[in-house]
């Protein structure tokens, strides 16, 4: 059994992604989605809590949501993937079940 | 700004604080923002927590489905909106620099026209000053 996690929400303005990394179990997935995908750049007070839950979880950002943002993909994380909407609905059938947190 | 010496002028700060595109706030806070500006009063922008993703370079929405605003920014000069801060402490917090942002500049009607900067980077100390100095904040 693996679930996605998906985090919609900056992690400046609300802590549905230090919740989600609290409760993932290790072994799950997390795709950063609409402002969501500002956690997954390099270089915020973020980033290495992010580095850090990487041990555990996969972490994926949804390319188009940065590109609209004026972030770069080459700017993410070390180890987070960017997918696209094609790669979002592979990740939906991968797991087993889909966790929005909101 | 010319104004009739009975016409109260009062300062008028927008604040920005959210990131573009997942909420409305920062398209209304646009919107806002131009149409105001048609009643000569003083107006400044603040862009500070995650309002500077607002003023990002190379934003490209063609992918999201939703209209890309941010070129409307660079009119802003255009409506006598010149002063526009920025805090620093926020671009650090999330490795941004001013490079990362677009320029922002208007012609000064008092010096032949000549193009100056509107973007005037301030810390959280000096940003809590000018905002003390205001009539109204607009939160957005």
């Amino acid at each position: 059994m693996s679930m996605l996690h998906t985090v919609n929400k900056s992690p400046f303005e609300r802590n549905a992604l230090e919740s989600c990394i609290r409760l993932a179990k290790a072994g799950s997935s997390v795709l950063l989605m609409e402002d969501g995908v500002i956690a997954a750049m390099q270089g915020t007070k973020y980033s290495q809590s992010m580095a850090e839950a990487m041990a555990n979880i996969s972490f994926y950002v949804l390319g188009p949501d940065l590109k609209a943002r004026g972030l770069s993909e080459g700017n993410v994380v070390e180890g987070v993937k960017v997918v696209d909407y094609n790669g979002f609905v592979d990740l939906t059938v991968a797991h087993d079940s889909v966790q929005s947190w909101l | 700004m010319d104004n009739d010496d009975d016409q109260v002028v009062k300062k008028f700060m927008y604040m920005n604080r959210k990131a573009p595109y997942g909420t409305i706030y920062a398209l209304e806070s646009l919107e806002v923002v131009l149409i105001a500006a048609a009643f000569d009063q003083d107006v400044s922008l603040v862009f500070a927590d995650d309002g500077v993703y607002q003023l990002t370079n190379s934003q490209s929405t063609d992918d999201i489905g939703m209209k890309n605003f941010s070129p409307t920014y660079s009119a802003l000069g255009d409506y006598d909106i010149k002063k526009i801060y920025i805090e620093k402490e926020s671009l650090d917090e999330r490795g941004l620099t001013l490079e990362d942002l677009q320029a922002l500049t208007y012609e000064d009607e008092d010096d032949d026209w000549a193009e100056k900067d509107s973007i005037h980077l301030v810390s959280r100390e000096e940003l809590a000053e000018v905002i003390d100095q205001q009539d109204v904040v607009f939160s957005f």
